[in-house]
């Protein structure tokens, strides 16, 4: 599904250089469960950016879904986004005027799906993430959690090749957290591919495989036995 | 444009942002409102000048015999120029074809009027039956002068609406009475009206009547004329000059005036008067628009800064829509379609408030010069589409920002 190879990334900072990617290899399969870890300034967020067609690398391939994603335009980027990629952020990042149906259903404007089918497949994403009785709520009237599930439901809306949700829970209490987890790892099982940046190793222990980053490379990578969030909830 | 669905954002975004957009489209209103009242009041005061100038026929020529101020074939200056009956005949029979109306008049002096035991203090004049045109006097009651006054120098006379409510107050009608002229009686057939109350202090009687009656012998103190109408502005001040040249060098001839002394013959022309005016209301014109353009500059900058803080407000929000997939092209057409409909439906309000202001208000201004303020709707329409498409340039540039809103940058945690 994704393919990284020996992709580079710095930023200029003033005179100086600041190289943050250096040489990442990195592949992911279909239907995987990635927890992408590791501290401040290791990279991670750049990383998923990158991923995320939000930024460019400087050097090195990569390849979404046979696709390779190479000097775009932001048009052709913006449409690679709503077609391939589904986003899932720390501070939830949904339109505060719009209700938790029409949230949902913006990615599908943009795929230009007619109004009343483009509600109708909202109000069914709402219903897997258990909020269909919010639907008409303001996210202000939501809590944190059901927000971050809002969230994930308008991801999924768009039927995404890849979900990446950048510190998904962090800004949620543990109960909260896990319960989302619990979410996303029910996406998942429905053979959805989700990439997780967290810093939390509890979250990581509960994706199928974590990646460590230290200082712009992966310095580990394993697969690990998957924690069930539902345990928990 | 017929994008349903981005219609049903915009009213999204306006319901949820009522007192932004509201203030936004206040201050385009509002410019709007001045900008169409400063050309109601620019075509008021062209209106009035114009008013000014209908109280004779646009194109009346008027001729007055002045004093010689040079000598000319050993005739000495200072000589009075007296026109005659000759002198208007040989001009109608020369110009009969570029003349629409003429008259010649007398000024009929050192008679008493009586209304039976009233003594009235009004001018006497006489004049032909096409005056009336001439001098724009439209009939109250009755008839003016006609062919067969002139002919049977007949003893009728048409009095001025202000005489007929100074003196004739008693009666129903004028018409009927009789006036003693020198003694005279001369029955009133009709009363007229001008545009200003003094020329209503007039009697007018048969020019034939006037000379017979009143020892005028051939003399006539003047002569107008009226040429017909031309469409085009220019072309009539050009045939009303010609013909007064014409006009001036015949009655030069023929009472032996050096071509250059144009005081011994005076001919006025209104058109070429009006043109003066008319240069001078165009300007004003000119200056209310340079205004409105002014008004219309301070609306866009108004627009455009108040969009650009709405893309300032609303990056965040941009920056998800473009994660979610939102093309560069679309947030500026989000932007823009925004600011130009909210510019269109303010841009109407305050054209109609100030259209509707100016009907109800305009008709009952009354001040020299200024008459009845309004616009003329195209102008009005035009300047509002001009105010559409100068918001769109305004919204240009916040929608370009807007496009180029970094997602990374939009959606960092504060």
């Amino acid at each position: 599904m994704i393919e990284i190879k020996d992709l580079h990334k710095s930023y200029k900072m003033g005179s100086n250089s600041l190289h943050v990617l250096k040489g990442i290899n990195f592949t992911v399969e279909d239907g995987e469960l990635v927890a992408i870890m590791g501290s401040s300034g290791s990279g991670k967020s750049t990383l998923l950016n990158i991923l995320g067609m939000l930024d460019g690398a400087d050097s090195g391939e990569y390849t979404l879904d046979g696709v390779p994603i190479k000097n775009l335009s932001e048009t052709k980027a913006a449409e690679y986004r709503n077609k391939f990629l589904g986003f899932v952020f720390q501070s939830f990042n949904l339109i505060n005027y719009k209700s938790a149906l029409e949230n949902v259903a913006l990615p599908l404007y943009y795929q230009k799906v007619p109004r009343k089918e483009r509600q109708e497949k909202a109000m069914q994403y709402l219903d897997r993430v258990g909020l269909k009785p919010w639907a008409n709520h303001l996210p202000s009237e939501l809590s944190g959690g059901q927000k971050q599930r809002v969230a994930i439901a308008r991801a999924m809306a768009a039927e995404p090749k890849v979900l990446l949700a950048d510190e998904p829970t962090g800004a949620l209490d543990s109960t909260t957290s896990y319960e989302v987890m619990d979410l996303i790892q029910k996406i998942n099982d429905d053979g959805n591919t989700i990439l997780v940046v967290t810093h939390e190793e509890d979250i990581a222990h509960m994706c199928k495989r974590i990646v460590h980053l230290k200082d712009g490379i992966i310095v580990e990578d394993k697969k690990i036995e998957q924690v069930r969030a539902g345990q928990y909830v | 444009m017929f994008d349903i669905e981005r219609w049903q954002e915009i009213f999204d975004t306006i319901r949820k942002n009522k007192l932004r957009t509201f203030l936004t489209g206040l201050s385009v209103a509002s410019g709007i409102f001045i900008l169409v009242i400063l050309l109601g009041f620019g075509q008021g005061m062209r209106n009035g000048i114009e008013q000014e100038f209908k109280q004779d026929a646009s194109t009346s020529v008027w001729v007055w015999p002045g004093v010689t101020s040079k000598e000319y074939k050993g005739l000495n200056p200072g000589r009075r120029i007296q026109l005659a009956n000759e002198n208007f005949e040989k001009a109608s029979a020369m110009f009969n074809k570029t003349i629409e109306y003429e008259s010649a008049r007398i000024y009929v002096g050192g008679v008493s009027v009586n209304y039976g035991k009233e003594a009235l203090i009004y001018g006497v004049q006489g004049v032909g039956p096409d005056f009336q045109f001439i001098d724009n006097a439209s009939m109250v009651e009755g008839r003016f002068i006609n062919y067969q006054d002139e002919v049977s120098t007949g003893k009728v006379a048409i009095i001025g609406n202000k005489i007929k409510k100074d003196v004739f107050n008693e009666v129903d009608s004028p018409i009927g009475e009789f006036i003693d002229i020198s003694g005279i009686p001369f029955k009133i057939i009709g009363v007229f009206k001008e545009m200003e109350e003094r020329e209503e202090e007039r009697i007018y009687i048969p020019i034939t009547t006037a000379q017979r009656v009143f020892n005028g012998g051939d003399r006539i103190n003047n002569m107008s004329y009226t040429l017909p109408p031309v469409e085009n502005f220019d072309e009539a001040v050009a045939q009303s000059i010609t013909f007064k040249n014409n006009l001036r060098e015949y009655l030069q001839q023929a009472h032996t005036i050096a071509p250059d002394d144009t005081g011994a013959i005076e001919v006025w022309s209104a058109l070429e008067e009006a043109k003066r005016y008319y240069g001078l209301t165009n300007n004003i014109k000119l200056f209310f628009w340079f205004v409105g353009i002014c008004t219309i500059i301070a609306g866009v900058v108004g627009v455009s800064n108040i969009m650009l803080i709405v893309v300032k407000e609303r990056t965040r929000e941009i920056g998800i829509r473009k994660a979610l997939g939102a093309k560069p092209w679309s947030i500026i057409a989000m932007i823009l379609h925004e600011s130009i409909f909210v510019t269109a439906i303010s841009g109407f309000t305050g054209l109609i408030f100030s259209m509707a202001l100016l009907e109800l208000v305009g008709p009952h201004i009354e001040v020299d010069y200024v008459l009845n303020p309004s616009v003329n709707f195209n102008v009005a329409f035009s300047t509002v589409l001009v105010l559409i498409l100068a918001g769109t340039l305004a919204g240009f540039v916040p929608a370009w920002r807007a496009a180029k809103v970094q997602v990374i940058e939009s959606l960092r945690d504060e």
